[in-house]
This record gives C-alpha cells, sequence and structure tokens, in this order.
C-alpha cells in the first residue's frame, strides 16, 4: 500500500470523501466529494459557515462518524473501519467535554491510562502537559472549579498528553469572549509550533482562520470553495462565495470587455473600463462579478475627468478607520475604507460628489 | 462562600423571616400531620402492652421487642434464647429486596438508556409504555402474575407446548415468584431516575473518553456511570426501600415459606389475632434500617458534593 510518488506521505489525505446522514427523501448531504490534503506540521484550518460539512469533515477524520464514500489516509495508512478509540487522532471538543466527575489531572491522564502508559510516565506527562497551558496549580481541582479560558485549555492538554499524530480542534474558542479568544490564538499558535504537531482547526471565524493558519480550506454548503494561505485567500478569491465571506468587499456587476491571459478589461455598468486579475478563464462579452476591498479604494474631490464619479451617502467612523459609503451614477453603492492615521482623513464629506480611485491590481474577476 | 446581602440587612430581614414562616405554615403542618405524627405513634404503641382483642392497652412496655429478639417459650417463663425467626424475616427481605434491586438496576438502566437516546418524540412513547401497567392496581397485577405462572398457567403451557420443558415449571410459591413480583412491580422506579440522568448526561463525554482511545465499557465504567450516579443511586433507593417492606407479592406469590417483613407487620394488624405493639416494633425496626440506608446515600451525596459537582 505504499505511496510511491511521495516519500513523506502526508498528515492527512481526504480522498473524494462524501457524507451523508438519513437515506432516501429524507437524506440530508453533508459534505459533497471533498478532496484534500493537510501536510505533517501543518496549521490548517477549515473554515466556513455554519452547516457548511467542516464539522463533518473533521468528526470524519476523528471517526466518530464513517464517510458515505471515499476514503481517509493518516501518514498513508487507511482508516477505514477504525473505531474513533483505535485512531491516532485527538480531538479538543467545542464545550471541551471535560469529564466533571475526575480532577484536572485525573482529565489530563486519561488518554494516557487507556494506552497503559506506566505511572511514572503518567505523572510526569500530566505534569508537563499542565505545565504547557500553564495550569499546573490547577491539577487537584475539578472542571467546573476553573474559568472557561482555564477549562479550555485543560481540554487542549488532555488532548496533546497522549502525543497525537494529529490534533483536531473543533471551534475550540467560540466560547471564550473576545479578549481571551485573541490571547488564545496566539498561545494555539505558538504551541502547535512547539509541538510540531499537525493541526486541524475548526471555525467559522475568518479572523481567527487568517491569524493562525498556514493553509486555509474554506468551505460552503458541503464544498470546498478554496484551499490556500491566507494572503491567497483574501487577495485572490476564487469565487464570490470566499470573496463575500472573508473580510469585506465590494461585488459589482460587470462585462468582460476583453481577455489577455491571467488579466481582463472589465466594464462596471457604464462607467469605466477596469483591468482585472481572474480567478479563472474568463470569456470576452460575458458578464460576471468584480471583488474590490474597501481598503484598496479612495475617494477625492472631483476635477472634471474623473472615470468614476459619486455621492458620499454616508460616513461611518469606525476608530481606526472611517468607511464611507458611495452611490454611484447608476445607484451601485460601494464601501470605501480609509485609514484615520496622520490627518490623512479625506476632505469629502456627505452629501458630496466625489471621484474614486482603484489601486492598481486591486480588482478581481471571479468565478461564479 | 459568598457573602449576605450587603447593607439593609436587620430590620427588614427579619420580617421576611417571620413572613416566610408563616407561608411554610401549611409545609410545616402537611409534614407534621402526615409524617412525623404517625410515626410518632408507631414509636409510641410499640413502647406499649398488646390487648388480646387487637389494639393497645396503655401501659408501658418492652415486650414488643423482647419478643422480636428472644424466644421465651409459649407462656413467657422459661430462660431466654435467641429468637431466630423474625431475625430470618428480616434477613430474608433484606436479601430479596436488594436481590429485586440488583435485577431492576440490570435490567433497568439499559431500558433507561435506550429511551434516553432514542429521538425526543419517540422517547415520551417508551415512557408512556414504561408507566402504562401501573395504571392497573398492584393488587390485580400481582394476582394476574400468579395466575399467569401457575402450574397450569400460560407460561408454563406455552413451555410445554414448544418442547422446552416436559413437566410445568413449580414457581407460585417460591422466592422466584416472590422475585419475579417485586422486579415487575417496581421496576419503573429504576428506569424513570436513570433515564432522568442519561437525558441530562452530556454524551460529548463518550466521544471524549471514545477519542482519549476508552473502548465502550471503559468509557461505560468511567464515564457513563459516574455522571449517572445519582440517577442510578436514587433508582436503587426507590426500589429498595418499598421491596423491603413489600407484603403484596410475598404474601401472594409465595406463600408462607417466603413471609417477608412487610406481610409480617401487615399480619400484626389484621383482624382480632394481631398484637400491634409488636407490629409497631417490627415497623420502627424496618423504618431504622430504611432511615440507616438513606444515610448512607445523605453521605455520599455529601461527599461527592464536596469533591466538587
Amino acid at each position: 500500500m505504499a505511496d510511491t510518488s511521495n516519500t513523506a506521505p502526508s498528515a492527512v489525505e481526504v480522498r473524494a470523501v462524501k457524507k451523508a446522514f438519513g437515506a432516501g427523501a429524507a437524506q440530508v448531504v453533508a459534505l459533497k466529494t471533498v478532496s484534500l490534503t493537510i501536510a505533517d506540521n501543518e496549521f490548517f484550518t477549515l473554515l466556513g459557515p455554519s452547516g457548511c460539512g467542516k464539522t463533518t469533515l473533521l468528526r470524519l477524520i476523528a471517526g466518530f462518524e464513517q464517510p458515505t464514500d471515499g476514503e481517509i489516509l493518516l501518514f498513508g495508512e487507511h482508516l477505514e473501519g477504525l473505531p474513533p478509540n483505535k485512531r491516532p487522532v485527538n480531538t479538543v471538543f467545542q464545550h471541551y467535554a471535560l469529564f466533571p466527575h475526575m480532577t484536572i489531572a485525573e482529565n489530563v491522564a486519561f488518554g494516557l491510562r487507556r494506552l497503559k502508559k506506566s505511572e511514572a510516565e503518567v505523572k510526569e506527562r500530566v505534569q508537563r502537559m499542565l505545565e504547557l497551558v500553564k495550569l499546573a496549580h490547577t491539577a487537584d481541582r475539578r472542571p467546573n472549579q476553573l474559568s472557561g479560558g482555564q477549562q479550555q485549555r485543560i481540554a487542549l492538554a488532555r488532548a496533546l498528553a497522549p502525543g497525537p499524530k494529529v490534533l483536531l480542534l473543533d471551534e475550540p474558542l467560540s466560547a471564550l469572549d473576545l479578549k481571551l479568544r485573541q490571547a488564545m490564538r496566539a498561545e494555539l499558535k505558538q504551541m502547535q509550533q512547539e509541538t510540531g504537531i499537525t493541526f486541524v482547526f475548526v471555525t467559522h471565524d475568518q479572523e481567527e482562520a487568517l491569524t493562525m493558519s498556514d493553509r486555509i480550506a474554506v468551505m460552503s454548503a458541503g464544498e470546498l470553495q478554496q484551499v490556500g494561505g491566507a494572503l491567497d485567500i483574501y487577495e485572490a478569491p476564487r469565487n464570490r462565495f470566499v470573496a463575500d465571506f472573508i473580510g469585506e468587499t465590494n461585488l459589482l456587476d460587470v462585462t468582460v470587455e476583453e481577455v489577455r491571459g491571467e488579466e481582463a478589461l472589465c466594464r462596471i455598468g457604464s462607467h469605466a473600463v477596469l483591468p482585472c486579475s481572474t480567478a479563472g478563464p474568463a470569456t470576452a462579452g460575458t458578464s460576471g462579478h468584480v471583488s474590490i476591498r474597501p481598503e484598496r479604494l479612495s475617494l477625492s474631490k472631483p476635477n472634471g475627468d474623473d472615470a468614476i464619479v459619486g455621492q458620499v451617502e454616508r460616513l461611518i467612523y469606525l476608530g481606526t478607520d472611517t468607511q464611507y459609503l458611495l452611490r454611484l451614477d447608476d445607484g451601485t453603492v460601494i464601501t470605501v475604507r480609509a485609514q484615520n492615521a496622520h490627518d490623512s482623513r479625506l476632505e469629502v464629506g456627505p452629501g458630496e460628489r466625489a471621484a474614486l480611485k482603484i489601486d492598481a491590481g486591486a480588482s478581481r474577476l471571479l468565478v461564479d | 462562600m459568598a457573602g449576605g446581602i450587603p447593607g439593609g440587612g436587620g430590620a427588614a430581614s427579619s420580617t421576611f423571616g417571620a413572613y416566610r414562616n408563616r407561608l411554610l405554615m401549611p409545609a410545616w403542618l402537611a409534614i407534621g400531620i402526615f409524617l412525623l405524627l404517625p410515626v410518632l405513634l408507631m414509636l409510641v404503641y410499640s413502647f406499649l402492652t398488646k390487648d388480646f382483642r387487637g389494639g393497645v392497652i396503655w401501659e408501658f412496655s418492652l415486650a414488643a421487642y423482647d419478643q422480636f429478639i428472644f424466644d421465651r417459650g409459649l407462656f413467657g417463663d422459661e430462660a431466654p434464647k435467641i429468637e431466630w425467626i423474625y431475625i430470618q424475616i428480616f434477613l430474608r427481605s433484606i436479601w430479596q429486596a436488594l436481590l429485586a434491586t440488583l435485577l431492576c438496576l440490570v435490567i433497568g438502566f439499559p431500558t433507561a438508556y435506550f429511551i434516553a437516546t432514542r429521538a425526543e418524540k419517540s422517547r415520551f412513547v417508551w415512557l408512556f409504555l414504561i408507566t402504562v401497567p401501573y395504571w392497573v392496581n398492584l393488587l390485580i397485577r400481582t394476582v394476574s402474575m400468579k395466575f399467569l405462572i401457575r402450574d397450569t398457567g400460560p407460561l408454563n403451557e406455552w413451555l410445554i407446548s414448544s418442547g422446552l420443558i416436559a413437566t410445568p415449571i413449580h414457581m407460585v410459591n417460591t422466592n422466584f415468584a416472590v422475585q419475579l413480583g417485586l422486579f415487575y412491580s417496581y421496576l419503573p422506579f429504576m428506569v424513570l431516575p436513570i433515564y432522568a440522568s442519561v437525558e441530562r448526561y452530556n454524551f460529548a463525554l463518550s466521544e471524549a473518553a471514545a477519542d482519549l482511545y476508552a473502548d465502550r465499557w471503559t468509557t461505560l465504567r468511567h464515564v457513563i456511570l459516574p455522571s449517572v450516579a445519582p440517577g442510578v443511586i436514587a433508582g436503587c433507593i426507590l426500589v429498595f426501600v418499598p421491596s423491603l417492606g413489600a407484603f403484596l407479592a410475598p404474601d401472594l406469590l409465595g406463600g408462607a415459606k417466603n413471609f417477608m417483613i412487610g406481610s409480617l407487620i401487615e399480619e400484626q394488624f389484621k383482624g382480632n389475632a394481631g398484637n400491634w405493639p409488636f407490629g409497631a416494633a417490627a415497623s420502627m425496626i424496618l423504618l431504622t434500617m430504611v432511615l440507616i440506608v438513606l444515610m448512607i446515600y445523605a453521605r455520599q451525596q455529601v461527599r461527592s458534593e464536596q469533591g466538587g459537582r
């Protein structure tokens, strides 16, 4: 069964996996034939709105569900039919799922005990794990005597203790408040780098995904929409869903005028012709959508020969930024974001006319 | 742990206290009249002298307790020997009650677990089915049981006609029949509390256990059982206590040989042959034993609460 094309097998390989729940008319397809490869030592994130199939995919890897079709390989070995307790992966659950009747130390030791480690080894390892999450002093307490953030870290220590090859994290930060969530992001990332364990992280929070991941798989409606690094996904979204889901964007209806290799000239309504990078094959004469990030747009006083002009409808102050809503003459509303640093505030106010400038390379023609 | 309500205490809280006491009066009255008074009456009666036509003579006596423990011969003038009959009945009762509890637990736990893990709609159907037989009077059900299991009853006839046995199995008036009666009478008292705690159980814990390499048995023993223990203990008490004092099942299904403490007490108050102080004394002894069981349970509760839950 050795894979000859690759000397080092990838940590997780998902091959054409499909998952449907129920049967007949009541069948619900949670995952529509997904394939992806996660490299060893990678911080890999499954990102998508609720119901997109990301948790199902994680549960398939953990073994809580069996795929309807396709197969999953872990370091080149087939996992088919193996129950969760026979898979060398561990999970950090969304609501921690700490055993309430056991002490923190017993919780962390649970996996080690099942693996029949010697008592000395269990003790040493529990101590080390608790130190790793900086909670050694809580060893004799019960889970309900700990705060949410502490329970979260114990759940992490418990899952890391048996030394899994792959750690699965199911929205582990979603129950924490904002400040704690931000602190935990850095901690998780650091822990992943220190331990060298492959992390498969499920979240619906794009900021979490962008800040921690080596690679992100954006999912929607049971399908992979795009897989790539944070920069890729933000700067070069493949389709409307990804452009819209990750960050904020302006989606404009355009007509493709001309295609030159990787670039296309698109006409925005009756206004200007705009050079766009393309996410896939484009054909001249068709209509499509262009995504432009608000921070790559700017406004200025019109001076007569501007290509795109509109009226400023509203100004929204956001602390670090100010957001402008510009209504173009054809009725399209465009969001423009400007930083509030260095008194660089724009001189246009609500009700005034303004010209729109688009940064070079900011427009992207999407695959629908 | 948390301090009292800061400020404004004093007068305000004492008026509230008085008000609360007045509101609690009905509860105190109910507890006093229907719970404490009867027990007190029993306690007093157990120390009185028996009247031969039933009833009591208001004269202090330890005869009832003495009779329970010592045999002083027919006329009460011989040297006291330990009276084993009543102790035996007690031990048999405890044994039968323990067995019934165990049987109910072994059958009731999987049943409760099964029901609690069904879809929400079908759960109520299952629970309803469990309680349906209890809409019929216990006496009628126990008599029916006797008809079902007697030598010429449907159970034996079916066993014979299916060729499993040649001659009927004698079941009526055996320990087995008493056991069957107790088990059947009290099974729902085991199922319902266990169901309630399994329903509250967080099944993510079972997944977490499996994820941490525990097989099903280990998960049951180390994760599920400790989590649903309050329900299991409550169920055991609810089966053990009434089984210990049961008299219908042993009377109707067990016959004279399988006498239990409940029947013994019942007999003391029936007709003219009874001995009220003796019945009261036996009741007090039974009550004491039940209280001991409950105190063990209460202590267990306190201990697990101190443990942090």
